[in-house]
């Protein structure tokens, strides 16, 4: 949304009563000195516009708001002070997620106006059609002599400036690949248009009974209306995920003199010293001069379990901190790093996939040639018919180019996709890719990754069970004190028991160690076993009072909702399925038994996967690999389809087809059905073209076809292509 | 047939009107939510009566 588009107070006499309405008009004290936008994935009706709306409005400092339902995006415009945490926090406090996008990176507004461009050349068609059509109706029902040659007049008044003007992108494109010698769906439709126009001009000046005007104006409509859902499918995917790439905000904090400032990620050099707060992101490759902490490296590596660090250890880019704040001296930044590196894997996996022939370009490829060729043999035949009637043999070629001209055929992909990706949208499915959803029609086999695709990549506390009640409880207060996933993760769980009250005192964490406190006066300690016991020999979480035996806590890593529903389906439907993972081998092991997945490779690097899935599609398989991790992107990208959850990095994102938004796993398995019945449905429209044609083609080839008999084929076909895409399931 | 003096310049007169209307519409911004236009018809906010009659 632009910043002009505030609506205007009175828009209908009942908004003059609402209290945003009187807010607004109120001017408020606030000024609107800056503008935030806001990702809101979870809003979905009226009641949710206006809690978020109604719920700013009321809050100091806030002179503007607007959700975009469509979009999922909220604009708000504060005055200066206000921060977009602030705002951020104050939806969460509604009861909405949020988070901000960086302006920056927002670049929708270029597909914005590219769609808005194509809407107007629509509408304006749309108008001409309409009008010219009416005319026809009056000559197709007997109009003769100076009647008829008024309304063929002034039929081409209204529809050559708006050829000129609607027709444009068709006339472009057909140029553009002309100049290089080669042919696409804009030839013979240009020519189809152009032709028609010409010829009709010539009738209508020689009085002729038969002008093509309402055809050719007809013609460019549905072919824009094509044109039209195509771009708006496109542009909402690429705004889908421009807006994801938005989320993670390239912020890095740099310390200073002893100040920490917060710096855009592309400004850090080699060398500066950068302070990671506990729960953020490695923004750079470094190494760790100050502090000590525990690191997740599951999006690097896959691994699930944490790895401690302290001063001199090396650290990379997209790692994330977990325990203590840590200082790292910045040693490689931007393309140097190793996040980079992988990216650059991915660009080279993804233009060997931008080759793939979609079923359209496929139909274009047959038939551009096929429609010359016919409006030709139609010329000469006719020529030598009627002894070198000109006029006569170039009115039936026109008539055999314009009832040929592809309407359905431009109908039939974009009228179906945009379709199946609305539902898919619904879903909570991104379509990244333009052929994504061809492709993933295709896929035989699936691949997936563990961590954070099968299962959610962070721990569940599952032996509760056999710890008392004041273990528990002790547990508890001290986990609440710390932000480790595993403490996380024991406080999901105890939380909700009916634990009875314990006091502590003196609650501390080490980090990368564990959290102690006192209890009754002894000491209580959660955390690393070998910490806990004093012990090195001692592995995995351990809890402690003072005195007694150490008892052992065993985490799990939940699986993703939907995940045994997904390799269920997969099943029934008879696909075969292969886990690959950086994972170690116990837990791969167990998790693949437990989901019934046969095929499982663990302790992969990335190249290895990259590998198992290049011999995959080497011996003719079509994977669709589904992954989260930096790990797995290059894999993604050299997949036949790929997926992946919207919690991945953004490089992964980037090399993948389908983005999840929703948690749910098995809306893979939706989309996977979804996918098939839209290349039904495609081929479908393709045979009602075919059928349209066979009809059509000799009837004009034989010199039958009127411009009344054109424009009725050409609509019902193209009506029946359209109605035939919303049965897509 | 006089009567096409007045009528066709009547049709092709609303139809122009249409088209202005549609291009105004497009310059206003009005397709751009087209979800949260029909979710906001219901809003609460926008039941009430005018000020005057509460």
């Amino acid at each position: 949304m632009s910043v002009s588009e505030v609506p205007s107070v009175a828009a209908c006499p009942a908004c003059i009563a609402t209290p945003l309405a009187i807010e607004r008009a109120k001017g408020k004290a606030a000024t609107a000195d800056q503008e935030f936008q806001l990702s809101l994935p979870t809003v979905h009706c009226a009641a949710c516009i206006s809690a978020i709306e109604n719920g700013l409005m009321a809050t100091d400092g806030v002179a503007d708001v607007r959700v975009n339902l469509t979009r999922k995006r909220a604009t708000v415009k504060v005055s200066a002070g206000i921060t977009v945490d602030d705002i951020v926090e104050l939806i969460a406090s509604f009861g909405y997620q949020a988070s901000p996008l960086d302006m920056a990176t927002l670049t929708a507004g270029e597909s914005d106006r590219a769609s808005r461009d194509l809407a107007m050349r629509l509408g304006v068609s749309g108008f001409a059609m309409m009008n010219v059509m009416l005319l026809s109706v009056a000559v197709w029902s007997g109009a003769t002599d100076a009647t008829r040659d008024l309304f063929h007049w002034i039929s081409a008044g209204i529809a050559l400036p708006t050829i000129v003007f609607a027709a444009q992108p068709f006339f472009k494109s057909a140029w553009s690949v002309l100049k290089v010698g080669r042919l696409n769906m804009d030839v013979p439709i240009s020519l189809a248009i152009f032709l028609a126009s010409v010829m009709s001009v010539f009738e209508t000046m020689s009085g002729g009974a038969h002008a093509y005007f309402d055809a050719a104006l007809s013609l460019t409509f549905f072919l824009l209306a094509g044109r039209y859902l195509d771009q708006r499918m496109r542009g909402v995917a690429r705004s889908a995920a421009t807006e994801l790439a938005a989320m993670e905000a390239p912020m890095a904090l740099r310390l200073r003199n002893g100040h920490a400032e917060t710096i855009a990620l592309k400004h850090v050099a080699v060398g500066d010293i950068l302070l990671v707060q506990p729960g953020s992101r490695v923004p750079v490759d470094g190494t760790i001069i100050k502090g000590a902490t525990e690191l997740d490296r599951a999006f690097l590596t896959g691994e699930t379990d944490l790895v401690p660090a302290g001063v001199g250890d090396f650290i990379r880019a997209g790692e994330v901190n977990l325990t203590g704040a840590i200082e790292v001296r910045a040693d490689a930044v931007g393309e140097d790093t190793l996040l980079h590196g992988l990216a650059d894997l991915v660009s080279v996996a993804e233009q060997a996939k931008s080759r793939y022939n979609s079923l359209a370009d496929r139909a274009a490829r047959i038939y551009a040639p096929l429609v010359h060729l016919l409006a030709l043999v139609a010329f000469g035949l006719w020529l030598w018919l009627s002894h070198g009637d000109v006029r006569l043999a170039l009115n039936i070629a026109v008539a055999v180019l314009i009832i040929t001209c592809p309407c359905a055929l431009g109908l039939a992909v974009p009228a179906v996709s945009t379709v199946a990706s609305g539902r898919l949208f619904k879903a909570g499915l991104l379509v990244k890719h333009a052929s994504a959803l061809e492709r993933l029609a295709e896929a035989d086999h699936v691949v997936f990754d563990k961590t954070g695709t099968l299962t959610l990549g962070r721990p569940s506390f599952h032996n509760a069970h056999l710890l008392s009640k004041e273990s528990l409880a002790i547990m508890h207060a001290l986990a609440q004190s710390s932000a480790h996933p595993r403490s996380k993760a024991i406080v999901e769980v105890t939380k909700d028991m009916s634990l009875p009250w314990v006091s502590l005192s003196d609650i501390t964490e080490l980090p990368g160690q564990g959290v102690e406190g006192q209890w009754e006066e002894l000491t209580v300690r959660l955390g690393r076993a070998s910490w806990v016991t004093n012990n090195p020999q001692s592995k995995g979480t351990m809890f402690m009072v003072e005195g007694h035996e150490p008892v052992q806590l065993s985490f799990e890593d939940a699986l993703r909702p939907g995940a045994r529903e997904l390799v269920q389906t997969l099943r029934e439907s008879g696909i075969p399925m292969t886990l690959l993972s950086g994972d170690t081998e116990t837990v791969v092991a167990d998790l693949a038994r437990d989901l019934g997945i046969p095929a499982y490779q663990s302790e992969m690097m990335p190249d290895e996967k990259v590998a198992a899935v290049q011999s995959l599609q080497a011996k003719g398989a079509k994977v669709l690999m589904i992954g989260d991790g930096l790990n797995d992107t290059a894999a993604l990208a050299s997949a036949h389809v790929s997926a992946a959850p919207a919690s991945a990095l953004e490089a992964t994102r980037v090399a993948s087809d389908f983005v999840l938004v929703s948690q749910d796993l098995s809306n893979i398995g939706r989309a996977m059905c979804l996918s098939k019945s839209a290349r039904t449905r495609i081929l479908e429209n393709f045979g009602v073209a075919a059928v349209y044609n066979l009809i059509a083609v000799p009837i004009a080839f034989m010199g039958f076809a009127t411009p009344l008999a054109a424009a009725i084929a050409m609509s019902t076909s193209s009506i029946i292509v359209s109605l035939n895409a919303l049965r897509v399931r | 047939m006089d009567v096409l003096v007045i009528l066709i310049p009547v049709s092709i007169g609303l139809g122009i009107l249409g088209l202005l209307g549609f291009y105004w519409t497009m310059h206003n911004s009005q397709y751009d939510d087209p979800d949260g236009d029909a979710e906001r018809i219901l809003r609460r906010d926008f039941d009430e009566l005018p000020a005057e009659d509460r």
